[in-house]
C-alpha cells in the first residue's frame, strides 16, 4: 500500500459494507457516531481552546477554561502584532513566507529532476545510488546539524534565508525524491517509448511527457514542503538570531520568553494567526493532503 | 494510442529497443548524470562532507572561534562516563518513544477501526482527525499546551469537575514528559489515516468466513484484522519510532530551551542543540550525533528484525 499509484483523490473507491456478522447495525453505527464525535471533540478542544483564548482579555484567561471568551477582546492581535519591541510580526511574516517559497520551488524543481533519472533513465550505478539515496531518508538532520552549521557560518549565511533555502535545491529532501520516483514508475512507459520513437531525447521526456504527468505528486511535494516549512523550528533556530531575519515560530518563542503573564492574550493571538496559512492550505487541499498520507506515507 | 501508428514495426519487431544501440544508451547514461546532478552535489556537498567533517569534529574540541583541536576519545568518554545529564537525556528519550509511540499508535488504530465500520462521514472524521497532525509539531501548539497543562491551566479546570486536585503538570519532574506523551499521541490523524486505507484493503470475504466459523468480535481482530494489517502497522512502527527518537520542538518550547524541570524533558535532541548551539561545544556535540546516529541505526535494525517474527506477508499465490 505504500506504493503511490495514485496520488489524487481515492474517495470514490465503492463503499465496501461494513464486517460481515454484524447484528442491529442501525444501533451500533449509531454508538460509534457518538464515541467518533467525543474523541473529535477533545482532539479540536486545544485548537478550539486556542483560538478562544486569543480573544479573551488578559486577566480572563486564568480563570476562565471555557473556550468562548466572557468578553470579546480583538485587541490582542493588534496588541501581539506589534508586541515585540522593533519589529512587527509583519517581518517575520514576510521572512517565512520567503524561506516557504525558496524551499517549495527548490523541492519541486530538484527532486523532480532526480527522480527522473532514478525513475526512467537507465545510467551505471543507478542502483547503488538510488540505494544511498533511500538511505538518507533515515538519516537524522541532528547528525548533520553542526558541519552544516560551520560550513553555512563560514559563507557566512547565517541570518540569512539562504541555508534554509539552498540545500532545498540540491534535492536533500530524499523523501520527495521517493514520492515522485514512485509515482513516476506508475506512468505508462510506452508514452516514453512513442515519444523516443517520435525523437524526443530525455530532456524533452522529461518536460513533455514524464512532468506534466507527474503534476499529482508535484503538487504534494509543494504542498507539505509548504507546511513542513512554515511549522519548522529546528533548523530556523539555528539559522537565524537576528530579530529581523526571525520567521513566526522563533518570533513566537521570543514572545515566550520575553514576557510575562500580561503578554498571554496577544501572544495567543500570534499562535493564532501563526497557524492560518497551514490551515488555508489544509482547506484547499485536504483531500490531496489526507490521500497523500495513506498512498505514500507522507506524515503531518 | 500514437505509438502503434508511428512505430517502425518491421525493423524493431517486440525488441525494438535493442536497436536503440549504442549512441542512444549513452546519451541516456549522460542525461541520467545530468538530471541527477542536483542531487549528487548535495549528497556530496550537504551531506556526505558534512557528516565526514562531523565525525572529525567529534574527536577534537571546537567552539566555532578557534580551530579544533584533536582530543582523541575524550568527548566520548566524557559522554558515556563523566556527564550524567548525557544519561539523563537518553533516558528522557527512551521514555519518551517508548510511551508515546504505542500510545499514540493505539489510539490511531481505535479510531481508524471505528471509522471503518461506519463509513457515512468518513471523510469528514479523517480530514477533522488529522488537523492535529498537522499542526502539532508547530511552536503555536506547543505555546497552547503550555498554557493548558500549566498551574491555573484548562485541565485543571476539567480535572476540578471530576474533583480532581490539579498541579502545574508541566513544571513537576513527574508529569512534565507526560504532558509531551500526551501531545504526540494527540498527533494521531496521520497513522490513522494509513491504518485506514490498510483496513480497506482487508477482503469482506475474510470477516465473513470468520463469522461463519463462529468467530466474534475479538476473535476475528486477533486472528483476521491484526495479522492482515500487521504490515501497516509494522510501517507506521517504523515510521513514528523514528520520529519519536526525533522529538524537539514540544520539549524546547515548552521547557523554555532548557529540558527542564530539573532535566525531564530533556530529550535528546534538546541536549545536543544545547551544548552545540547553546555553549558552542560543536565537538560534544558532533560526537553526541553520532552516538545518535549508530543507536538510531540500531534501533531501526532491532524494529526491521523484529518484523519477521510478527508481520504477516499474505502469499500472492492466489493473486
Amino acid at each position: 500500500m505504500a506504493t503511490t499509484t495514485a496520488v489524487a483523490p481515492v474517495g470514490v473507491s465503492p463503499a465496501a459494507p461494513g464486517p460481515a456478522g454484524q447484528k442491529g447495525r442501525w444501533y451500533e453505527g449509531a454508538t460509534a457516531h457518538v464515541v467518533l464525535i467525543a474523541i473529535l471533540l477533545v482532539a479540536l478542544y486545544p485548537i478550539a481552546y486556542m483560538i478562544g483564548t486569543s480573544f479573551k482579555a488578559p486577566q480572563e484567561i486564568l480563570n476562565n477554561v471555557n473556550v468562548l471568551p466572557r468578553e470579546f477582546s480583538p485587541q490582542n492581535y493588534p496588541e501581539g502584532w506589534t508586541g515585540i519591541p522593533g519589529v512587527t510580526f509583519g517581518t517575520f511574516f514576510l521572512n517565512s513566507a520567503m524561506v516557504a517559497a525558496g524551499v517549495v520551488i527548490g523541492n519541486v524543481v530538484s527532486c523532480s529532476l532526480a527522480a527522473f533519472a532514478f525513475a526512467r533513465l537507465k545510467f551505471p550505478l543507478r542502483g547503488f545510488w538510488f540505494a544511498i539515496m533511500i538511505g538518507t531518508l533515515l538519516l537524522p538532520h541532528h547528525v548533520l546539524i553542526v558541519p552544516q552549521y560551520v560550513l553555512f557560518n563560514s559563507l557566512e549565511w547565517i541570518n540569512t534565508p539562504l541555508p534554509l533555502i539552498v540545500p532545498k535545491f540540491l534535492a536533500t529532501e530524499a523523501f520527495f525524491v521517493f514520492l515522485m520516483v514512485q509515482f513516476m514508475r506508475g506512468i505508462p512507459r510506452s508514452l516514453d517509448e512513442a515519444a523516443e520513437i517520435d525523437g524526443c531525447g530525455p530532456y524533452r521526456r522529461f518536460f513533455f511527457v514524464v512532468l506534466p504527468l507527474t503534476k499529482p505528486a508535484l503538487v504534494t511535494t509543494a504542498v507539505f514542503s509548504f507546511i513542513w516549512t512554515w511549522n519548522d523550528f529546528f533548523t530556523q533556530l539555528v539559522y537565524l538570531n537576528d530579530l529581523d531575519a526571525y520567521t513566526v515560530p522563533i518570533g513566537l518563542r521570543l514572545f515566550l520568553d520575553s514576557s510575562g503573564q500580561a503578554a498571554i492574550a496577544p501572544m495567543f493571538a500570534m499562535s493564532v494567526l501563526s497557524l492560518v496559512p497551514v490551515f488555508l492550505f489544509f482547506l484547499v487541499f485536504q483531500r490531496l493532503i489526507v490521500d497523500g498520507i495513506n498512498t505514500s506515507g507522507i506524515k503531518g | 494510442m500514437v505509438d502503434t501508428a508511428v512505430r517502425p514495426t518491421p525493423a524493431a519487431g517486440p525488441r525494438h529497443t535493442a536497436s536503440r544501440g549504442r549512441p542512444g544508451r549513452r546519451k541516456e547514461a549522460i542525461a541520467g548524470y545530468v538530471f541527477l546532478s542536483p542531487w549528487l552535489l548535495g549528497l556530496l556537498g550537504i551531506t556526505l562532507l558534512p557528516m565526514l567533517y562531523s565525525l572529525y569534529l567529534s574527536f577534537t574540541d571546537y567552539d566555532l572561534l578557534q580551530d579544533p583541536e584533536w582530543v582523541g576519545l575524550e568527548n566520548y568518554e566524557r559522554m558515556f562516563t563523566g556527564d550524567p545529564q548525557f544519561w539523563n537525556s537518553v533516558g528522557a528519550t527512551l521514555l519518551f518513544a517508548v510511551t508515546s509511540v504505542p500510545l499514540k499508535l493505539a489510539v490511531a488504530l481505535g479510531v481508524a477501526l471505528l471509522l471503518y465500520r461506519n463509513r457515512r462521514g468518513v471523510g469528514l472524521y479523517r480530514s477533522l482527525y488529522y488537523v492535529p497532525s498537522l499542526l502539532g509539531g508547530s511552536v503555536a501548539i506547543a505555546i497552547v499546551w503550555q498554557t493548558l497543562f500549566g498551574g491555573q491551566g484548562a485541565i485543571n479546570g476539567v480535572l476540578a469537575v471530576f474533583g480532581i486536585p490539579g498541579r502545574a503538570w508541566i513544571a513537576d519532574p513527574s508529569f512534565a514528559l507526560g504532558t509531551l506523551v500526551i501531545l504526540a499521541a494527540w498527533q494521531f490523524g496521520a497513522p490513522m489515516v494509513i491504518f485506514l486505507a490498510g483496513l480497506k484493503q482487508i477482503p469482506t470475504e475474510m470477516f465473513e468466513a470468520a463469522a461463519l466459523d463462529g468467530a466474534g468480535r475479538l476473535k476475528q481482530f486477533l486472528h483476521v484484522t491484526l495479522p492482515l494489517l500487521s504490515p501497516v502497522l509494522f510501517f507506521n512502527v517504523v515510521l513514528e519510532t523514528i520520529a519519536g527518537f526525533q522529538g524537539f520542538t514540544a520539549a524546547f518550547v515548552i521547557s523554555g530551551g532548557t529540558g527542564g524541570p530539573a532535566d525531564s524533558t530533556l530529550l535528546y535532541t534538546v541536549y545536543l542543540y544545547l551544548r552545540g548551539f547553546g555553549d558552542f561545544q560543536m565537538g560534544y556535540a558532533s560526537a553526541m550525533a553520532w552516538v545518535f546516529l549508530i543507536a538510531l541505526g540500531i534501533i531501526t535494525a532491532f524494529v526491521f528484525r523484529s518484523g519477521s517474527l510478527w508481520v504477516h506477508y499474505a502469499d500472492d499465490g492466489d493473486r
